[in-house]
């Protein structure tokens, strides 16, 4: 498998504050690679530098690179806007529109522009809400708010807003912390079929999660990566003490 | 039932009495001034009280004048004081937090707090003189003045009460940040930000020292924003300081009018921006 993101030698600071040191790390296309570690030890900063989302805070400073199918996304002149559409998120908190559940799934496409029709929007629509296992329980109330709909339904919104763009990356942000058990196992159900034709990079608490439905697992700690594989590896014989002592519940 | 339960509930409900009685004190002003002009006003209020212009005394007389006045005029109030208001509230919480953005506002809070005759004289100055007579397109802009700061505070609060996930949200789609605030952040606020315009709105039509430099007032009819324009609350100035009855009378029921038209507005733009998701 090819590499669809590489990372090497990483710093990020939230002005004085380094919050990620020297990170190099590769994702392969198509697999699903789960960030762990304890609370605060930069795996979602550094989730979020692989569609720049880190941009939008102010002070916060970025070295080294990130690649994305071979492009540094930091260069001078990168379409910021372009690269989110190719990097989708879907983020801890579901965050829909006050809007109707169409024009939620909708929006994404309007404003990028990539429907040809009314007709053609409305197949894209049906098709994002599919593969986000979320059309037959709203088929019929499309146009009601979105605010009605549970969380983990709100949660699975959110992730066909994000399919609607037809991104080739997603990135997931603790997608399942605030769902109840049913949910969870909806949306993990999900990022295992996802799979078959996006990259995905989640971020989770849950380690039972990471070893449930990825590919790879990589341990953060204080900022540092500190061992990246396989996930069968990771959860059975890792290769650092730390890593084991994380699993097996020593601290975190 | 121990001792520290008992005493527990007992602060509970004192202090339950006491805020209610506090509320009921706060909303009985209100309705007492309400009842107060209404029982003082509506005896004068007939159709042609609301469609005459002004008369000698005793010989009835209306305010359908005023009326289209202070319309006239809070309309071109609104049509500019909104916009930049608006516009410059959404400036202050987007981007607004480099100097630039707190000189603004501190600016703003300064012009919130500026007696309101003051604007009146800047605009005799500014647009009367110039111009060589009041007229309602004066009295506007006094108006538009009074409002833009009350509307840019409201508006920046309001847009700040927007959480920022769902910015992050519409950002993560690929969405500029124009259109962020366009089609996400401006629709999430939009009750908040109807509400400001609401109380800049009601705000203005209170307002009569601005507009007796700028509009005067006028005994007839007047549908141009170049001539000197009548308004209700200097009409209502004009008939209470009259040394007549009959006189203080028809300001009652100017009063009455003035307030209902407020509320009437107030009903309309919440119904116009209730949250429909």
């Amino acid at each position: 498998m090819e590499n669809k993101i590489e990372v090497k030698d990483l710093d990020f600071y939230y002005g004085k504050n380094q919050a990620l040191f020297g990170i190099s790390l590769d994702v392969r296309e198509r697999e699903v690679m789960a960030f762990i570690g304890p609370s605060g030890c930069g795996k979602s900063t550094f989730l979020r530098t692989m569609n720049r989302m880190n941009d939008t805070i102010p002070g916060t400073r970025v070295d080294g690179s990130v690649m994305i199918d071979g492009n540094d996304i930091y260069a001078g002149g990168v379409d910021v806007v372009a690269l989110r559409r190719k990097v989708g998120m879907v983020f801890q908190k579901s965050n829909p529109f006050p809007k109707s559940i169409y024009d939620n799934v909708a929006y994404g496409v309007r404003i990028n522009n990539i429907h040809s029709s009314k007709s053609d929007l409305d197949n894209r629509i049906e098709k994002a809400l599919k593969d986000a296992a979320l059309w037959d329980e709203v088929k019929d109330r499309l146009n009601t708010s979105a605010f009605g709909l549970s969380g983990g339904q709100q949660q699975r919104l959110c992730i066909a807003r994000a399919l609607a763009v037809e991104p080739k990356i997603i990135l997931m942000d603790e997608p399942a912390s605030a769902l109840d058990p049913i949910a969870t196992q909806k949306i993990e159900e999900l990022v295992v079929t996802l799979k078959k034709n996006y990259t995905i990079v989640i971020v989770t608490h849950n380690m039972q999660q990471a070893a449930r439905i990825s590919d790879r697992t990589a341990f953060f700690m204080l900022g540092k990566l500190i061992e990246v594989n396989p996930t069968q590896k990771m959860f059975t014989n890792p290769d650092e003490k730390m890593t084991e002592d994380y699993i097996t519940g020593r601290f975190g | 039932m121990d001792a520290q339960h008992r005493k527990r509930k007992l602060t509970n409900a004192a202090m339950s009495t006491v805020t209610m009685l506090c509320a009921v004190l706060a909303i009985s002003v209100l309705l007492i001034i309400l009842a107060y002009i209404a029982a003082k006003g509506f005896s004068a209020i007939s159709l042609e009280f609301l469609i005459d212009t002004p008369k000698p005394v005793g010989e009835g007389g209306g305010i359908g004048n005023a009326i289209l006045g202070s319309l006239m005029m809070t309309i071109l109030a609104c049509a500019i004081g909104l916009p930049i208001g608006i516009a410059a509230g959404v400036y202050l919480s987007e981007m607004g937090d480099g100097w630039y953005g707190k000189f603004v506002r501190f600016i703003a809070d300064t012009l919130t707090g500026i007696p309101s005759i003051i604007v009146g004289i800047f605009i005799y100055t500014l647009v009367v003189l110039p111009m060589g007579r009041q007229s309602g397109l004066a009295g506007g802009l006094a108006l538009a003045i009074i409002m833009i700061p009350i509307v840019a505070r409201t508006t920046e609060e309001m847009i700040r009460l927007v959480p920022n996930s769902m910015r992050e949200g519409a950002l993560a789609l690929g969405a500029p940040k124009w259109r962020v605030t366009w089609n996400i952040v401006l629709p999430a606020a939009s009750t908040g930000i109807a509400t400001g315009a609401m109380l800049a709105i009601a705000r203005i039509s209170g307002e009569t020292a601005p507009l007796l430099f700028t509009a005067l007032n006028s005994r007839f009819y007047n549908y141009f924003y170049d001539q000197p324009m009548a308004s209700l609350t200097v009409q209502i100035f004009n008939y209470a300081t009259g040394p007549f009855d009959v006189e203080h009378q028809l300001a009652w029921a100017a009063t009455l009018v003035l307030v209902g038209l407020i509320l009437m507005i107030n009903i309309g733009v919440r119904y116009l921006t209730r949250r429909r998701y």
